[in-house]
């Protein structure tokens, strides 16, 4: 099927507008904002960031009667491990999501909008300035869109270092000016978010499919894909296949598909032993679970994984699953905010012990002490970080526990058989 | 040091403030500008920067400190940031690291004599596709080898490089 968010030639204004592009703002900008909420809410089309929220059901949460300003906010803070489609997104066809997001502001009420961009994306954030400002000079952007007297302006903000802000309300607090600190909810977003106003947050991925829904009709994007996962989803392929990268295939393509069609298979003289498939936070499935999952949303939830960012890790049978889970708990240490004990600790505390086993210096026991305190994060902190940790390590404890137990032994580093 | 702030940093500044409701919302920005001129944010730029925004010195502070990307003392010329991640690490990122050190003389945080590299290891850079990664200042060099990486620290030696 033809592509709706990667495509080629388009990076430039002229191109996309050649293309149609910019003609679905002008079609949302004739209609109520109810019935564009509407139409997104019947493509059923879902937060690609890693929550998976229906989208047009978190606009409507927006109250019509809510004074003061309302703000949009696009989460470009792409950070989970594995994750790399909002970048090449960005750099391919950064005007989907300008004008996503000019669709989206109508539709919530919102005089201004945020992309909130790592900041390690620093030629990705000048291309989006660059694009802003080509929008705003053909009236996509700015005072009175198209002469509708619809207003809006357009900003881009870099973060600075820290895996939290991907968290939306880390986010806002980071966008405020402040540490990225996660704030509890509720209050939720859409009744107090950025300054303390109404505010919808959503994923590059997300906004950049919203004007092909405008354009084509939600009944349309609701027929691609896997039922309640609908529409396309960008795949981040990473690990030891032959041709990683992003692509970008139906909701629902089986993970064989996605390997061996569009990744080429594993790399030569490599065989598959796990694969992490939605970031480096959801729970790992093995080569056998991997081989016979649907990715989509509710098909890995049945497999005991998540769909997650889409990112998917494949790990072949030369890596030590003890090492990685190591190489993990250190990037979950560093990352904790420090704001929730189970978190700060508990990372600290699985780092800790990975560390043992990979010295050497680690017993048998130590395997039950890893899994108990990954169980006692779970579901314990105002944000999913603890989880985020938590998930890996009692999915690498429960299926690879022979690895865990070799380093236990003496004999470090065992390979898979 | 004595550390003021120009005219001309201040009406950018100015510029800066404007895409926010409230002029605090401006403060990591801003010390993204400073860092940018002076390789670092240095404690007398929070404190004229505290001073601009009419901010209590430790909010400036906690956010440079919660931040990886600030750096409170001066870097090299070319700061390399390896990823270390999962899958820059099945991708060879140790290997790329030990290279380093043992080419430079360094450990991750140091600085070389002549001022030339400062090395780090950072987390997911967000480009596994194109595994391993190393950051040079904003610039990002991808699917790296030991050969490539070698031909890279020559390139930045002898000033080859666009910084």
């Amino acid at each position: 099927m033809e592509n709706i968010l990667f495509k080629d030639n388009v990076a430039e204004i002229e191109a996309y507008f050649a293309g149609g592009g910019y003609k679905p703002l002008k079609k949302a900008l004739g209609l109520k904002p109810a019935d564009v909420i509407d139409e997104v809410k019947r493509s059923n089309l879902r937060g690609r960031g890693g929550a998976g929220f229906p989208a047009g059901l978190k606009w409507s949460f927006i109250s019509k009667d809510a004074e003061g300003p309302r703000y949009l906010v696009c989460n470009a803070d792409e950070g989970e491990p594995g994750t790399f489609k909002d970048r090449e997104l960005i750099r391919k066809n950064p005007h989907a999501l300008i004008e996503g997001m000019a669709i989206a502001a109508y539709a919530i009420g919102a005089g201004h909008g945020y992309i909130y961009i790592r900041g390690e994306f620093a030629a990705e954030a000048e291309l989006l300035e660059k694009a802003i400002a080509a929008a705003r000079a053909k009236g996509f952007i700015g005072k009175n869109i198209l002469g509708s007297g619809f207003n809006f302006e357009l900003f881009t903000h870099r973060g600075a270092g820290a895996y939290i802000c991907g968290e939306e309300t880390a986010l806002l607090e980071s966008l405020e000016g402040f540490k990225g600190q996660p704030r509890l909810k509720p209050p939720f977003p859409a009744i107090k978010g950025l300054f303390g106003c109404p505010t919808v947050i959503n994923n590059v991925e997300t906004l950049a499919a919203v004007p092909a829904i405008i354009e084509k009709g939600g009944d349309w994007y609701a027929a691609i894909g896997n039922g309640k996962s609908a529409g396309t989803k960008l795949f981040c392929v990473s690990g030891a296949v032959s041709k990683p990268g992003v692509y970008e295939l139906p909701l629902g393509v089986t993970f064989r598909e996605l390997l061996e069609k569009s990744c080429g298979g594993m790399k030569a003289g490599k065989r598959l032993k796990a694969v992490l498939p939605g970031g480096s936070s959801t729970p790992a499935l093995t080569a056998e679970e991997a081989l016979a999952v649907k990715l989509d949303y509710e098909s890995l939830a049945a497999a005991g994984s998540m769909l997650g960012s889409g990112a998917v890790i494949v790990i072949d049978d030369s890596q030590c699953m003890v090492k990685l889970l190591q190489v993990l708990s250190r990037f979950y240490h560093h990352e904790s905010c420090g704001q929730c004990t189970p978190c700060r600790e508990g990372c600290g505390w699985i780092e800790k012990i990975l560390n043992r086993f990979e010295e050497g210096r680690a017993g048998r026991n130590d395997i039950d002490t890893l899994y108990s305190v990954a169980e006692g994060m779970m579901g314990r902190t105002i944000c999913p970080l603890a989880d985020a940790m938590a998930m890996p390590v009692m999915s690498f404890v429960k299926k690879f526990r022979a690895e865990f137990e070799a380093h236990a032994d003496g004999k470090t580093c065992a390979k898979a058989p | 040091m004595a550390f003021k702030l120009t005219e001309e940093f201040k009406t950018r500044a100015e510029k800066i403030c404007a895409k926010y409701p409230r002029r605090d919302a401006a403060l990591i920005p801003l010390l993204q500008e400073i860092q940018k001129e002076t390789g670092y944010v240095a404690e007398e730029a929070m404190d004229a920067l505290a001073l601009l925004l009419e901010l209590p010195y430790s909010r400036v502070k906690a956010v440079v400190t919660f931040y990886t990307m600030f750096n409170r003392e001066p870097t090299g010329k070319y700061h390399l940031q390896v990823c270390r991640n999962i899958s820059c690490h099945m991708a060879g990122a140790e290997g790329l690291l030990a290279l380093l050190r043992a080419k430079l003389g360094l450990a991750e945080g140091g600085t070389t004599k002549d001022g030339l590299f400062t090395l780090s290891s950072v987390e997911c850079l967000g480009a596994c596709g194109s595994a391993p990664v190393m950051q040079v200042n904003d610039k990002y060099f991808e699917k790296l080898d030991e050969a490539k990486l070698s031909a890279l620290l020559e390139d930045m030696r002898h000033g080859r490089l666009q910084h």
